[in-house]
């Protein structure tokens, strides 16, 4: 997804971290990740964590979110949707398709996000005083902190062959921490692939309301 | 033995009722050493209760529970997860210096973020699902 990014500003200080948050490890992950270099020379970093603990470090709820982290190591911008959007909802679930102006709104802003980054790596430009970062931060509290725990328990326990459990501790997890789609897509999929993608993710979506999937990052 | 999970690292460690540890072993899982004034690490410390710690052992979920850190154990007790306090990890992100971490790339080698400062960073999440 970032491979263009990357070759047009990799001699300009930049790099791109990809993590892939996969329970199901490197060898799932893989052919995305094949698909994603295309015939790129030199290539970014593709991680794989399979315990989330990128989710847990730097308090993620869904994919994909992005972090901009400035030369000294300083985020520059806390977590944000990184250039997705809404318009999936509005998806005719039997074509799987996406009406064309909906198509475009949701290539614009994509492009208008990669473009942001863009005017960040050559200016500085979108990067946040520290008020403003600490301000986009959202709090860790003790359910979340005890969901992280869960899940991290229910994926060892459903990668060895304890499943019922794990899904058990999951799913405790998902109710300690609502806010968070990765957490039970990721239990969803490790039931199923697919399964993060089917009807009840459709119902939870639904449920929503006029509330973001996605919220937009303030750009 | 018993098979413990902290936030970066599982160990597999022998346990006696609950978290029951040797005091290396609790020193080797949580980083925090066993001394008269409590477990301690760097320069704090924090007192432990005489029913927490015994003949050079540390019941390390007491421990644990006491820094505010979640303690989950399976329906065995065989597999425990330990989890960092909330408040350890709003004061890092408060700090706003991206919390460092070490992953492995697709091909299994290790990489760690603070090896690219000095450069403009875009890290960012995906998933297959």
């Amino acid at each position: 997804m970032w491979q263009h990014l990357y070759d047009e500003l990799k001699n300009k200080g930049f790099m791109v971290v990809a993590v892939a948050e996969e329970s199901r490890g490197a060898e799932h992950a893989r052919p995305w990740i094949e698909q994603a270099r295309g015939s790129g020379s030199s290539s970014y970093w593709q991680l794989i964590d399979t315990e989330h603990r990128l989710e847990d470090l730097y308090n993620l709820v869904n994919v994909p979110q992005a972090i901009w982290i400035d030369e000294q190591g300083m985020i520059a911008r806390p977590p944000e949707t990184a250039g997705s959007t809404d318009h999936f909802r509005r998806m005719n679930l039997e074509t799987k398709t996406m009406a064309p102006e909906d198509q475009a709104a949701r290539l614009a802003a994509r492009q208008a996000y990669l473009d942001a980054v863009r005017a960040w790596v050559m200016t500085g430009e979108h990067a946040l005083p520290p008020a403003s970062a600490r301000a986009g931060l959202p709090r860790v509290t003790p359910e979340i902190a005890e969901a992280r725990a869960r899940f991290r328990l229910g994926v060892w326990l459903r990668t060895h062959g304890r499943a019922e459990e794990g899904d058990r501790q999951m799913a405790q997890a998902s109710r300690l921490h609502p806010d968070s789609w990765s957490l039970w897509r990721q239990a969803a999929d490790l039931d199923e692939v697919g399964k993060a993608s089917g009807p009840e993710f459709w119902k939870r979506v639904q449920e929503l309301g006029d509330r973001p999937y996605y919220p937009p990052p303030k750009l | 033995m018993t098979k413990i999970l902290t936030p970066i690292a599982e160990y597999d460690v022998p346990a006696q009722d609950g978290l029951w540890l040797d005091a290396s072993d609790a020193q080797k899982v949580t980083g925090w050493t066993l001394k008269p004034e409590g477990m301690c690490r760097d320069e704090r410390c924090v007192p432990m209760p005489s029913s927490a710690v015994s003949d050079g052992k540390v019941d390390v979920a007491a421990f644990w529970q006491k820094l505010g850190g979640p303690v989950i154990a399976s329906d065995g007790r065989d597999v425990w997860a330990l989890g960092a306090p909330a408040d350890e990890r709003n004061a890092a992100l408060e700090g706003l210096q991206a919390p460092d971490f070490t992953l492995p790339d697709v091909d299994g080698t290790p990489r760690t973020l603070s090896q690219l400062r000095g450069k403009k960073v875009f890290l960012a999440t995906w998933a297959s699902w």
